[in-house]
């Protein structure tokens, strides 16, 4: 969990051209400036990294633009949650 | 300035292989989304699709003429055999030179560029048959629908992502009106139901796992469909001195580009694309009874056109009947524009209004009249068709009993 939390926060941080550590689990995601595609290119990055597969869709993403996310700790429990399951969500 | 009739029309899509299979489908509101089968969808997890299902193409085309033939020209020149065999012209003569040929397509050859690429890439393949380019290149269709009928005067393929269709009607159209040509077949081809293809649009998030539902409360995006539609787009008094079938005029065209985000919709953009094209027509908004809209079934394309058309039509958007056909024959990409003035110009003819289908429950954010499930037995006497392309490119084309 652990891994997961500083590896979402690396490539969170990257997509929003923000240091790392000036993320938190409760930050905002519509704090961070980011428009559907960045959420769809963080979900992307994170699948890379561990070889996941998630069924994100950005449909389910709210008007504000934060995917179905409203915080970072959102975005890491919903990794969390697929990544120790070999190969994620599979349909 | 002349008036430009419609006096041919031709289809191949989920809906149907001729026009008068489309229009019983479309009129009976059952969506063509299923399964796909033309490819294997082990490594997909998007797999569902509104795929032209029993397409034999040997039925059309003799196999020495088939090697020369993408799928994606297959689809245009069926189409186009059935528009040009409606309007009864001939263009071997006088008429191929006085004529055009526009064809929108947003991507081309892709069945022949994947099965080559894997053929180099996966299975080690030396060398590619000798045909690969000129098969695959995107205006291929368009020069095959000259070469079969004869016509000599402006050809060319437009590509505008997902308004292809429409802007190459429109151009087709400004040239007959403009005396320029005499008659134009313009129109749209699309076929991306290759594995490559597949995975860059699952990649993008957008794709609905289970139905296409524009408008509706629940909708997860777009459905992939592949299908070709062409038109005769005829000088008025030609097709008039003829005594030509007429199957309706176009109105107007109006244009616009966002100038904005590569994927994002724009309201300003769309907005003032169904001005520009309403401008064109010269016509009042309460003229136009029935939209035909890009309606993809993505949460912010049917937010943003829905406030557009209200922003444009104002008080008169209450009286519109807003469908979105891609419910039915999927999202054609280029050649969306096409299919979906062929759906407004069948259900025109024959008297009916097409539903927008898989509609689950009213979205507050979509507030306008989207004929849910359910065709009506209410007459189109006016339309626009809304083509709203990735990258801002917008197209809307008006046509008119």
């Amino acid at each position: 969990m652990a891994d997961v939390e500083a590896v979402v926060f690396e490539i969170v941080a990257q997509q929003a051209h923000v240091e790392p550590s000036a993320l938190h689990r409760t930050t905002e995601i519509s704090s961070l400036n980011l428009e559907s595609l960045d959420i769809v290119e963080i979900i992307f990055e994170i699948e890379e990294r561990f070889d996941i597969s998630l069924l994100y869709n950005a449909n389910e993403a709210s008007s504000t633009g934060g995917g179905s996310f409203q915080t970072v700790g959102e975005v890491i429990d919903y990794v969390a949650k697929h990544v120790d399951q070999p190969g994620g969500r599979k349909p | 300035m002349n008036r430009v009739a419609i006096t041919g029309i031709g289809v191949i899509s989920a809906l149907g292989q001729n026009t008068r299979a489309m229009s019983t489908a479309l009129k009976s509101g059952k969506s063509a989304i299923g399964p796909l089968t033309v490819i294997p969808t082990g490594e997909l997890l998007v797999k569902i699709g509104a795929e032209v299902s029993d397409f034999d193409p040997l039925a059309h085309f003799d196999q020495k003429r088939l090697a020369l033939l993408d799928r994606c020209a297959q689809f245009a020149l069926v189409a186009a055999r059935e528009a040009i065999l409606a309007s009864g012209l001939n263009f071997h003569g006088e008429l191929g030179a006085r004529s055009a040929a526009i064809v929108g397509s947003g991507v081309g050859g892709m069945s022949t560029l994947d099965d080559n690429f894997r053929r180099l890439y996966a299975e080690g393949a030396k060398r590619f048959h000798p045909i690969t380019i000129p098969k695959m290149m995107i205006s291929a269709a368009v020069s095959h629908i000259t070469m079969e009928n004869g016509i000599k005067g402006p050809a060319f393929n437009v590509a505008s992502a997902c308004a292809s269709a429409n802007h190459a009607i429109g151009i087709a159209y400004q040239m007959v009106r403009a005396g320029t040509v005499n008659v134009a077949v313009a129109g749209g081809t699309e076929s991306v139901f290759t594995l490559g293809t597949l995975k860059a649009w699952e990649a993008m998030r957008i794709l609905a796992f289970d139905t296409c539902r524009p408008f509706s409360r629940g909708r997860m995006g777009l459905v992939l469909g592949e299908c070709a539609g062409m038109f005769v787009l005829e000088n008025f008094e030609h097709a008039n001195a003829r005594g030509a079938e007429i199957f309706g005029e176009i109105a107007g065209f109006g244009m616009s580009s966002d100038a904005g985000d590569i994927v994002l919709p724009s309201l300003d953009g769309a907005a003032s694309a169904m001005r520009a094209c309403l401008a064109d027509c010269g016509m009042a908004p309460e003229a136009f009874d029935h939209i035909n809209a890009h309606g993809t079934g993505t949460t912010m394309n049917d937010v943003t056109e829905s406030r557009a058309i209200r922003a444009v039509f104002g008080g008169h958007a209450d009286r519109l009947s807003v469908s979105a056909t891609k419910s039915l024959h999927g999202h054609a990409l280029g050649a969306a524009g096409a299919i979906e003035l062929a759906a407004t110009l069948l259900a025109m003819r024959d008297g009916f209004t097409p539903p927008t289908a898989n509609f689950i429950e009213r979205d507050p954010d979509c507030d306008l009249d989207y004929v849910p499930n359910v065709t009506r037995n209410a007459q189109i006497n006016m339309a626009m068709s809304n083509s709203f392309a990735f990258g801002g490119l917008n197209a809307v084309l008006a046509v008119h009993r």
